[in-house]
């Protein structure tokens, strides 16, 4: 029972973190580099262009859900099993989400990357 | 990639491997929390720890932040997970921990993933005319 609701912690926190970051990610490329917005427009200037993206309040929405979720599964379980687990598992559906909504050229290179790291970290946490 | 970005990818590194430390030290302090009473969970945030925690993990943020807006999600992931390497040192060094040969191969799996994704390109180059240079820009 405790294993049953610790993993559905960690599949929901899974699931919002990956669309936060695509989300994330998705607002970042179309603002552009922020250190050359930072250097070109002033802080301020790149402070607003981040917080008033759409794309980047509702990611800020999905990994508020991810946090608390994080917290509620740190104070089930330990955090060698929570915190490698979500990582390595989100490592594959952050490949696949990337390929299929942000069009990222997810090449063999890049997908035997995801694919390593997420059985390194499975293997950090057992 | 210039050496300013390495150091902007390190910076997500080291906030978020401390980030968590501090999270998880604050966490078994407040003890767990059972689902009838899940508001506790937002007093959990003033715990010290757990708000060194959120502290670091805004460094960590402002710099994943940045890291995203030059280079593809797929790359900074990947070339971030060292964090788990320094993450599961940390807890060796901080906590007592052993580390046991199953660990080292884990570590050593991270290690070649980050190795192999930064070999390659940081950015998917799409076919869009890049923005005018600004005079006065310094690249």
């Amino acid at each position: 029972m405790n294993a049953l609701r610790t993993w559905s912690a960690i599949a929901g926190i899974v699931l919002s973190s990956t669309v936060g970051d695509v989300l994330l990610s998705r607002a970042m490329r179309q603002i552009g580099h922020v250190g050359e917005l930072w250097r070109r427009e002033g802080l301020g200037a790149a402070l607003k262009a981040i917080v008033m993206h759409p794309s980047f309040l509702l990611a800020l929405f999905f990994m508020a859900v991810s946090f608390f979720g994080l917290l509620l599964a740190l104070s089930w379980a330990d955090v060698s099993l929570v915190v490698p687990a979500t990582a390595s598992l989100s490592y594959v559906t952050n490949a696949l989400a990337a390929r299929l909504f942000l069009h990222e050229r997810v090449d063999r290179r890049r997908w035997m990357s995801a694919l390593l790291v997420c059985a390194g970290v499975a293997v950090l946490a057992a | 990639m210039t050496p300013r970005k390495y150091l902007v990818l390190l910076a997500i590194v080291v906030f978020a491997s401390f980030g968590d430390i501090s999270l998880s030290h604050g966490m078994k302090r407040v003890g767990a929390i059972s689902g009838a009473r899940w508001t506790e969970l937002f007093a959990a945030v003033l715990n010290p720890w757990v708000a060194l925690g959120i502290v670091l993990l805004l460094g960590f943020f402002a710099a994943y932040l940045s890291a995203l807006s030059w280079s593809d999600l797929t790359y900074v992931l990947p070339a971030t997970s060292l964090g788990y390497v320094l993450l599961a040192l940390l807890s060796v060094w901080l906590l007592g921990e052993k580390v046991s040969f199953s660990r080292w191969i884990g570590i050593l799996l991270v290690s070649s993933g980050v190795g192999i994704v930064t070999r390659g390109p940081s950015v998917t180059h799409r076919h869009r005319p890049e923005p005018e240079p600004v005079a006065g820009d310094k690249r």
